[in-house]
């Protein structure tokens, strides 16, 4: 188990893990710098050209032990260029790599930069100075692996780093490699063609041509080899975050398509697309989760799971493994979601581990077994993740993830592989031959997948119940019982209750805003605080509205529980489960905040930010653009339609009252009534509109409850919708900022420069690179985030439907069941209104 | 359709229901079980009503319109029967309270149920049903101008009759009526008076509690209406799946709320054409009896003050005053058996009347509510049915 080696690993030797990252910046300052001074020609517009290679580079070292692809980046290298191109690699390597890393065990890099988390420090920097370590000697050369390990304290982590960064590429490349001549010779031998014969083409324009190996060399695995799908998912994550970042994003892919084979050109782009989207995204999501869990309270160690710290971390992969094999089982996408993205976060966090055990398990297949063809490889793909969910949890989860797709023959016949395994066979198929409707079922595929998350979060069930007043006079508060039924391994017990009082609520919501939003995520929120129902029943007025002020919060919150455990992501957050889970809870403080009006005024202010910043940031998409658009419409209209219901209840209301009134006349008609038989007659027609009244109430609660509450709900989902959007144009501004900083830096940079102070020029190169990392993390953050309000915008609308769809039909169940109920009263009356002489 | 073939088939107060107990060749030529007010044309502030009428000869109808008026001028002459013995004891079928139509507020306040609507029909029944009673009745079915506001091209009541004769007197022994309230010569009379009291005060309330029910049923069909047009709104073209399908579920909503709509309307108009309309009549002829009962008191207090005033009569005068008692004697008594076998009919017609209500009510509900649950399950059954994926188990 090298991951749990690894995990161990990191905390003896801090400190020398810190000066090799020191050193790794230093080559890419280094790097940074030469490319600023000589090589204006790389610098095709500005700062990003730096981050424009990276890409590129990754590519081309992962590329460099498979032969075939070694060799033109060698020409290349050995054309003028090569000095400035091999410390481009360096730092290319470095920085992808550490972002990978970072990011998934811990943090995104820019923490990792400017605010090492204590705790982690270690792991942190363990994990992303040995990936620089063994990157730039990868880099380098071969050779330097020597060097890397003499550095490395622990020789098997830095083995396993090694091992990461030469066999990890040779792997898949060699996969690759392997698969494409078998599979479908003539087709992805030319893709490779293309691929080794651009570079040299290309080079001469720069570091575009420096990204098309490694692009191109996305696109022909991606339609060539049925592992294509995990080989761009792979790249992507050390490839697209950059190359995005280079501002111009477009080019590489620009640069790949018009070189390659045109059948191709549309697809390459799309599946790496999706697979970035998706699964990257979620591994980042997640390894928001892992930090937001480390840096909750040492308190949880002792309290809560310890499940609960190691999960997220993706260290404990052996515990994972375990959960995810019982997961596995009740097939709850969650978990082994969650396991694939905190093992993801995991395996990524060990890079050298996932990977390298991919390299040391799939030898056997790849490298033994010289004619592979797709099936092998899928097969050998699979068996890593199954591996993986037996108890290799080291097992790149990413991988695992990616190739879910593409396992053919999967030994587990669980639902999930059942669904990929499907896809793989056509994707495959269709590979083969025209591989144009690869992107299709791709995304088809992930929008099954997709589904059977959400159908599957049906596994935690919670009930808030029993709402009780606590204490007296203002000082009184609401407690609620709230119960959870669930199958989930993560947590203790099948079914366990706790009390909550209304605060509680707020509070989780507080906390989950506050790690969840900023990445993008909509969190639900709790109903508001109303101070007006609260007085009324801390007044102790016990008349019908107090009571149903009570129940429609009960319900509310009920509602807001079951969002928030529905959320695969926010269903991990440790505050979660200990407010689940725990007996008790600290007092949630600071909620006020919160309360009616306040918390209206908040939503407001945030809409107010995101429409003042969408006319500053020229959007780049115009989904979103589109999107917010239509959110701000459905705000208006669910407004509108809550109105609508609500005086329709108000009606039905007052029809249950006057229904009372009416029969309480017919009572009275009835006894002053001569004719026996009438008044008989009479007396019984008050008893049915008395039973009438009460139908007519139920309606009422009935349509409350279907209409007004769920759309009352959805304004403040809306709401929270928005708010995502406006975390994601916070992350757009604070690139932006970063952005032109660096161009600041840059001029000033340039001033010393001609200036001729080198004492300063020093602290100038320093500066320019943070901010370099700073842009490179915060166009990291902002895709991030940016695909994370696309995939929980989708999630929103899904839920939405089902939601609506559910509440109808509980609602036309009401009233069919109201209509039976008055056919039932009308027939036991008609006898009588006929016996009247 | 409903109501046309309610009306033919048993029309509130038909005669079959109130004939009394002689038997008199009916002078009029029409059947009076046919007579039916239509519609009600609407020209500017004046309603006109189509009143048709099957001819008792055979084959044929009369149609006349005939407007307000024209009703009103045939109660003044009811009321003003010369020849008729005893007519002060006749409990006059009531006509419905003027329709105004300048102020609809107002319009709910005076006509109570038969305003409900936005059409004239439940009022149009209502004075269907009140020539029904006029031409069922075996003293007033005898009026030459009965026959003529029935079958006559031209309207009748274009010229002003002296008004209010009734209401007139009503108004000037006002302060009689407390006093000869609590005693009477005559128990029967007594006990219904006090009968009548209350049941007014009561079939009042009920009436009016009634229509606050019909009412509420009238907005939540408007505000159902009104979700649903909403809910259309929400409707967006878009390629979006996702947008798409929640457009397709506000377009199944609102499909929903229309058809909840509908249910609610039928469910309102049910209300007012049966028990509505029954309650109405009740309410107003327990005025009528009312008046009538008044009348007769008023007579007996004629009487008493006619017995008096012969008491105390000086002999010159004595035959003369005792002249006026036995005529307001002979006036009393008269009225007084008129009065007594207009009760006992209005009692059976009442009830008989009432029960037709119910019956006809509690039939309509099931009809309505049968139909509606028909329509919600076949909904509900679509909403199912076409749904991608497994039911999210609830």
């Amino acid at each position: 188990m090298a991951t749990s080696s690894e995990r161990t690993s990191p905390p003896p030797f801090p400190d020398s893990e810190d000066q090799d990252l020191a050193e790794c910046e230093g080559v890419g300052d280094r790097v940074s710098d030469e490319d600023g001074d000589g090589d204006d020609l790389f610098l095709s517009a500005s700062g990003p050209t730096m981050s424009d290679m990276d890409p590129a580079l990754p590519t081309t070292i992962t590329n460099a032990p498979s032969e075939v692809l070694f060799e033109p980046p060698l020409d290349l290298m050995s054309s003028p260029i090569l000095e400035t191109e091999t410390k481009p690699a360096a730092a290319a390597v470095v920085k992808p790599l550490v972002e990978a890393v970072v990011e998934t065990v811990a943090e995104p890099v820019a923490e990792l930069v400017e605010e090492p988390l204590d705790e982690f420090d270690d792991l942190v920097d363990l994990s992303s100075d040995v990936p620089s370590v063994q990157a730039t000697s990868a880099a380098a050369a071969e050779s330097p692996l020597v060097e890397v390990e003499a550095e490395t304290p622990s020789e098997e982590a830095c083995e396993d780093f090694v091992d990461l960064s030469g066999s990890d590429s040779d792997s898949s490349q060699e996969e690759t490699l392997l698969e494409v001549p078998a599979d479908s010779a003539a087709a992805s031998s030319d893709p490779q063609d293309v691929s080794t014969a651009l570079p040299p083409g290309d080079v001469a324009t720069g570091s575009a041509a420096h990204e098309q190996p490694g692009a191109l060399l996305e696109v022909d695995i991606g339609q060539a080899s049925a592992n294509g799908e995990k080989q761009p998912l792979s790249e992507d994550l050390f490839f697209d975050p950059l190359a995005n970042l280079a501002d111009a994003g477009p080019p590489p892919t620009a640069a790949v398509k018009q070189p390659a084979p045109p059948p191709q050109q549309q697809q390459p782009q799309q599946p790496p697309l999706d697979l970035f989207e998706d699964d990257p995204n979620d591994l980042f999501g997640e390894s928001r989760h892992a930090k937001s869990a480390k840096q909750q309270p040492s308190s949880l160690f002792g309290e809560v799971d310890e499940d609960i710290f190691g999960e997220p971390l993706g260290a404990p992969a052996a515990k994972k493994a375990g959960n995810m094999a019982s997961r596995e089982q009740r097939e709850t996408t969650v978990g082994t979601k969650t396991s694939g993205l905190g093992g993801g976060g995991a395996g990524f966090g060990d890079v050298g581990g996932p990977l390298n055990n991919n390299y040391e398990k799939e030898p056997a297949d790849i490298f033994s077994e010289e004619a592979v063809t797709i099936a092998p490889t899928a097969a050998a793909a699979s068996s890593s993740r199954t591996n993986g969910v037996h108890g290799a949890a080291e097992e790149g989860d990413i991988f695992a993830e990616a190739t879910v797709e593409l396992s053919l023959d999967s030994p587990r016949a669980d639902r999930k592989k059942n669904t990929t395994a499907a896809k793989p066979s056509t994707s495959a198929t269709t590979l083969s031959s025209a591989a144009t409707d690869l992107s299709k079922t791709h995304s088809a595929s992930l929008e099954e997948l997709e589904e059977e998350e959400q159908e599957d979060n049906f596994d935690v069930n919670i009930s808030v119940t029993n709402p009780e007043k606590i204490g007296d006079g203002m000082n009184a508060y609401m407690a609620y019982k709230v119960s959870t039924q669930t199958t989930l391994a993560m947590f203790r017990t099948k079914t366990f209750t706790v009390r909550r009082r209304f605060s509680d609520f707020l509070g989780l919501y507080e906390k989950l805003t506050e790690k969840h939003a900023p990445n993008g995520f909509i969190v639900p929120p709790p109903p508001e605080k109303s101070i007006m129902g609260m007085t009324k029943v801390k007044v102790g007025k016990e008349d019908s509205s107090s009571g149903e002020f009570v129940e429609r919060r009960r319900a509310a919150l009920e509602r807001y529980l079951q969002r928030v455990v529905c959320h695969p992501s926010l269903l991990q957050d440790p505050d979660v489960r200990e407010f689940l889970e725990k007996e008790e809870l600290p007092r949630a403080v600071g909620t006020q905040a919160l309360s009616g009006a306040g918390f209206l005024k908040m939503l407001n202010k945030a809409t107010d930010a995101v429409s003042k910043m969408t006319i500053k940031m020229n959007e780049s998409d115009v989904w979103f653009e589109e999107k917010l658009q239509e959110v701000e419409a459905a705000d208006q209209q669910f407004r509108k339609l809550h109105g609508m219901v609500e005086s329709l209840v108000v009606h039905r209301k007052e029809l249950s009252l006057n229904t009372a009134c009416f029969s309480k006349s017919v009572a009275m008609l009835g006894s002053s009534e001569d004719n026996t038989a009438l008044s008989r007659a009479l007396s019984q027609l008050a008893e049915v509109e008395d039973k009438m009244e009460q139908l007519h109430q139920e309606q009422a609660s009935c349509d409350s409850f279907s209409f007004a509450e769920l759309i009352a709900d959805y304004i403040r989902l809306l709401g929270s919708v928005r708010g995502s959007f406006d975390h994601r144009m916070k992350a757009w501004q604070r690139w932006q900022d970063a952005q032109t900083m660096l161009q600041k830096k840059r001029e000033s940079e340039a001033k010393l420069l001609w200036a001729n102070k080198p004492d300063k020029l020093q602290q100038a190169k320093d500066d320019i690179a943070e901010w370099e990392a700073k842009v490179t993390q915060y166009e990291g953050d902002f895709d991030r985030v940016s695909s994370t309000v696309r995939k929980e915008v989708v999630r929103f609308e899904k839920e939405k439907v089902k939601n609506f769809k559910r509440q109808i039909i509980k609602y036309l169940e009401t009233q069919l069941k109201a209509q039976q109920q008055l056919i039932k009263y009308w027939d036991a009356f008609l006898p009588e209104a006929k016996a009247i002489a | 359709m409903m109501e046309e073939e309610e009306a033919e088939e048993s029309p509130p107060l038909s005669p079959s229901v109130i004939e009394g107990t002689e038997e008199v060749t009916p002078p009029l030529s029409v059947s009076p079980s046919t007579i039916r007010v239509t519609e009600a044309a609407q020209d500017g502030e004046l309603l006109t009503f189509i009143i048709v009428s099957q001819k008792l000869s055979g084959t044929g109808e009369y149609h006349v319109d005939r407007t307000y008026e024209d009703f009103d001028w045939l109660q003044q002459h009811l009321f003003s029967l010369e020849d008729v013995p005893g007519i002060q004891g006749i409990i006059f079928p009531p006509l419905p309270a003027r329709a105004q139509q300048n102020a609809p507020v107002k319009l709910v306040r005076q006509l109570g149920l038969l305003a409900t609507g936005e059409t004239w029909t439940p009022y149009c029944r209502a004075l269907g049903a009140y020539l029904q009673q006029v031409a069922g009745h075996s003293l007033l079915s005898r009026t030459q101008h009965l026959e003529t506001f029935l079958t006559s091209p031209e309207p009748p009541g274009r010229q002003k009759v002296k008004k209010g004769l009734f209401n007139r007197l009503s108004q000037a022994v006002e302060g009689i009526r407390k006093d000869s309230h609590t005693k009477d010569v005559d128990d029967f009379f007594r006990t219904e008076r006090e009968h009548n009291l209350s049941l007014t005060g009561l079939s009042r309330a009920a009436a009016e509690r009634f229509l606050e029910v019909v009412q509420t049923e009238q907005k939540i069909a408007v505000a159902c209406g009104h979700f649903a047009a909403s809910l259309q709104l929400c409707v967006e073209a878009g390629d979006d799946p996702g947008q798409e399908t929640f457009s397709k579920m506000c377009v199944k909503i609102s499909e929903i709320m229309e058809s909840m709509k509908k249910n609610v309307q039928k469910v309102a108009e049910n209300d007012v054409t049966t028990l509505g309309l029954g309650l109405d009549l009740e309410c107003r002829y327990q005025e009528a009896e009312k008046e009538m009962l008044f009348r007769r008191t008023c007579k007996l207090v004629e009487l008493e003050t006619a017995s008096r005033n012969a008491e105390r009569a000086k002999p010159l005068k004595k035959a003369a005053m005792d002249e006026i008692k036995k005529a307001a004697e002979k006036d009393f008594e008269q009225v007084s058996v008129v009065a007594k076998q207009e009760v006992a009919r209005f009692q059976r017609a009442r009830v008989a009347v009432l029960r037709q209500a119910l019956v006809r009510w509690c039939e309509l509900q099931i009809l309505t509510a049968t139909s509606s649950a028909e329509q919600w399950d076949q909904q509900l059954l679509a909403f199912r049915g076409p749904a991608r994926g497994p039911e999210p188990s609830s």
